[in-house]
């Protein structure tokens, strides 16, 4: 236990606890973290590869949240421009709090990014990125550290490890109520976690969690894999 | 009283005029090409109301500008007086070494020089030379009545143009900014360390000025005047009216990299294009912390439409129509939220610009499908919720119905399908794929 403490204070050199928090409202999901819930003002990755539907619908989940709790907008840079505002209402996140940035052939996303992350007015700055190397990673925690601001990173290739949470959505199967409700279910794994070992699957947790539109929440179905280690 | 400089270059090209009027903006802002009509005397307008005192007068005006021309391997001649009619007829024939026009006495002098000083066609010169008519004072002593019955409006337009009768306005070739901070360097600057000084001084000067008047600055043009006589421009705006020398030059900072000095820069010049008035809000003393957070906003908004582009950030706001493609329009991001209430269907997360062609299995035609093909992979469909139909706005060319249907298949995607009914009733209908749910 003692052993275990002082590996999580020496990797993450910052200041573990001191990062105010997003709670997910499950409690296995906000347990598995070491802050409670997401924490704010840091760097995150989400694993986007071919079939991202999922992903990009969490990401919208936790921007809508950030968006209404902190009442500041949120910055999206996109390659591609095909985000339809009413499906984004749908999942929490008015359109009005949403600025979407498109970066033309000459100029990195990184640096939209960067600019994003460093401004204490927005409450959140998602990018797609297909290959952030450690650097670029860095520099994007240090910012988010400095403003606030949380980063969340599509990342269309391998991870980094600068990133304080990487998670992994994947779609699955959904289950229809007698009375014609269709709620999504997704599976949602916790990859890496600052602060937590991974467990036999290689990640730290896996769940099954349910969408709800009217109440905009989510409800756990089913621990799927390993519970945290 | 104005003064305009007209200044005569035998047969130069057009775009060669265009280059050497911008380069004469060091001179003042209002430049114009006067292109002669195709004539090949063409030359240039400048309108030195006002500037000449900078350069020490007007005769050391035209000194500095004609041989600052004769280094560039241009013949030209130039000439000054009140209107820009007399200005070009004594550029072409009048006096060199007396190339200036005293203020209010030009009448005089004019009078004697050729009918062709007045601009006209060579057919009716020659048809007032066969009157006897060949200087401009000539043309004064003859009842005006003749003239217009003999030879149209065309006569009486020029003279009175030239004796200040007639306005005959100048239309420079860029915006005359009303605020503006300029500086020349005694040796010319190629460091890009002390274009940067420079340009920092002035836009401390400008900013300083905007503030007295209460005004902040949409959009900054900063000149470069280089020895070779060209000028190159950066230009920079803001989505809110500014006056911060801090957040401008930050803007800058990309342009000026590419800022190219060649054999050095002369002369600098900032000019505020659009201004606007500035609404500042006064805080509390008692205000333990003033939220900057809503003029970071602003800043990083502005530095990513000066970097991306403007144009390429936006937000999204709502248009009346049923059509899922044509119910969201873009806005600028600093557009204010309209606070409209968005519909309540159920709408996919990513919406295709174009819905792609799928293969789609169905069992009954107005049942959903079991199965399609899209992207060369097959999707067994587990559950599907539908139909819902949108037909085309009847106010617009006919366009087929459609019903959309929302499937999910055996891993869980789901997927927003709709068939297409076909305006006759030969064909099969068609299966698109228009969205994607999370």
């Amino acid at each position: 236990m003692r052993l275990r403490k002082s590996i999580a204070a020496l990797e993450a050199p910052e200041g573990h606890g001191h990062y105010a928090v997003l709670p997910f409202g499950v409690a296995e999901i906000d347990e598995a973290l070491p802050w409670g819930g997401l924490p704010l003002g840091a760097l995150h990755e989400v694993a986007a590869t071919g079939d991202d539907g999922a992903a990009v619908g969490f990401v919208v989940v936790l921007l809508g949240r950030l968006a209404i709790g902190q009442d500041k907008p949120v910055l999206w840079v996109a390659d591609r421009d095909d985000l339809y505002a009413p499906g984004l209402a749908a999942l929490g996140l008015p359109a009005d709090r949403l600025m979407v940035a498109r970066p033309g052939r000459g100029v990195r996303p990184q640096w939209a990014m960067e600019e994003g992350a460093r401004c204490p007015g927005l409450a959140a700055v998602v990018g797609e990125a297909w290959d952030l190397d450690l650097t670029a990673a860095r520099r994007l925690q240090l910012a988010a550290r400095d403003s606030g601001v949380t980063v969340l990173v599509l990342n269309r290739g391998a991870g980094s490890s600068a990133a304080l949470t990487r998670w992994r959505i994947a779609s699955a199967p959904s289950v229809v109520s007698r009375s014609g409700d269709w709620a999504w279910r997704w599976q949602v794994t916790l990859s890496h976690c600052r602060g937590r070992g991974v467990g036999e699957a290689g990640v730290v947790a896996t769940w099954l969690v349910e969408w709800h539109d009217e109440t905009h929440r989510f409800r756990l179905v089913a621990l799927a894999g390993n519970g945290p280690a | 009283m104005k003064r305009i400089v007209s200044v005569w270059l035998p047969s130069q090209a057009t775009d060669r005029l265009e280059r050497l009027a911008d380069w004469c903006l060091r001179y003042t802002p209002w430049c114009a090409v006067d292109d002669g009509n195709g004539t090949g005397c063409g030359g240039l307008w400048l309108d030195i109301t006002g500037c000449a005192h900078l350069w020490g007068g007007e005769k050391a005006l035209l000194g500095d500008l004609l041989t600052r021309l004769g280094r560039q391997g241009v013949r030209a001649r130039a000439g000054i007086a009140d209107t820009p009619g007399a200005a070009w007829a004594w550029a072409r024939f009048g006096d060199i070494d007396h190339p200036c026009l005293p203020s209010g006495g030009q009448r005089q002098i004019l009078s004697g020089l050729a009918i062709r000083a007045l601009r006209l066609p060579a057919a009716i010169v020659a048809g007032l030379g066969r009157m006897g008519l060949r200087t401009i004072g000539d043309l004064d002593t003859v009842p005006r009545a003749g003239l217009t019955a003999r030879f149209g409006e065309v006569v009486l337009h020029r003279l009175d143009q030239a004796h200040g009768r007639e306005d005959e306005p100048i239309a420079p070739r860029r915006p005359v900014a009303a605020h503006r901070a300029e500086r020349a360097f005694a040796e010319p600057i190629v460091r890009a360390e002390d274009m940067a000084a420079g340009i920092r001084d002035l836009l401390a000067r400008l900013c300083a000025d905007l503030q007295l008047r209460d005004l902040g600055l949409r959009r900054l043009d900063v000149a470069a005047f280089r020895l070779d006589a060209t000028v190159q421009h950066l230009v920079v705006g803001t989505s809110r009216p500014t006056r911060d020398p801090r957040h401008l030059f930050h803007l800058l900072d990309d342009p000026l990299r590419r800022l190219d000095a060649g054999f050095g820069i002369e002369m600098l010049r900032l000019s505020a294009l659009d201004v606007e008035t500035v609404t500042v809000r006064q805080t509390h003393l008692a205000d333990g912390s003033v939220p900057k957070s809503g003029d970071a906003l602003t800043r990083t908004i502005d530095r990513l439409e000066n970097r991306l582009g403007f144009g390429r950030v936006h937000r999204y706001a709502l248009r009346q129509s049923h059509l899922p493609e044509r119910a969201v329009r873009r806005v600028g991001p600093g557009a204010a939220a309209t606070g409209a209430v968005w519909p309540e269907d159920c709408r996919p997360l990513r919406l295709f610009d174009c819905p792609e062609t799928v293969e789609a299995v169905a069992p009954l035609p107005d049942a959903p499908p079991l199965m399609f093909r899209w992207r060369r992979q097959i999707h067994r469909i587990t559950h599907a919720e539908g139909p819902e139909r949108l037909s085309a706005e009847w106010w617009r060319q006919r366009q087929a119905d459609r019903d959309y249907y929302r499937v999910e298949d055996e891993a869980g995607r789901r997927f927003w399908l709709y068939r297409e009914e076909p305006c006759d009733n030969e064909t099969s209908p068609r299966w698109f794929l228009h969205g994607i749910f999370p």
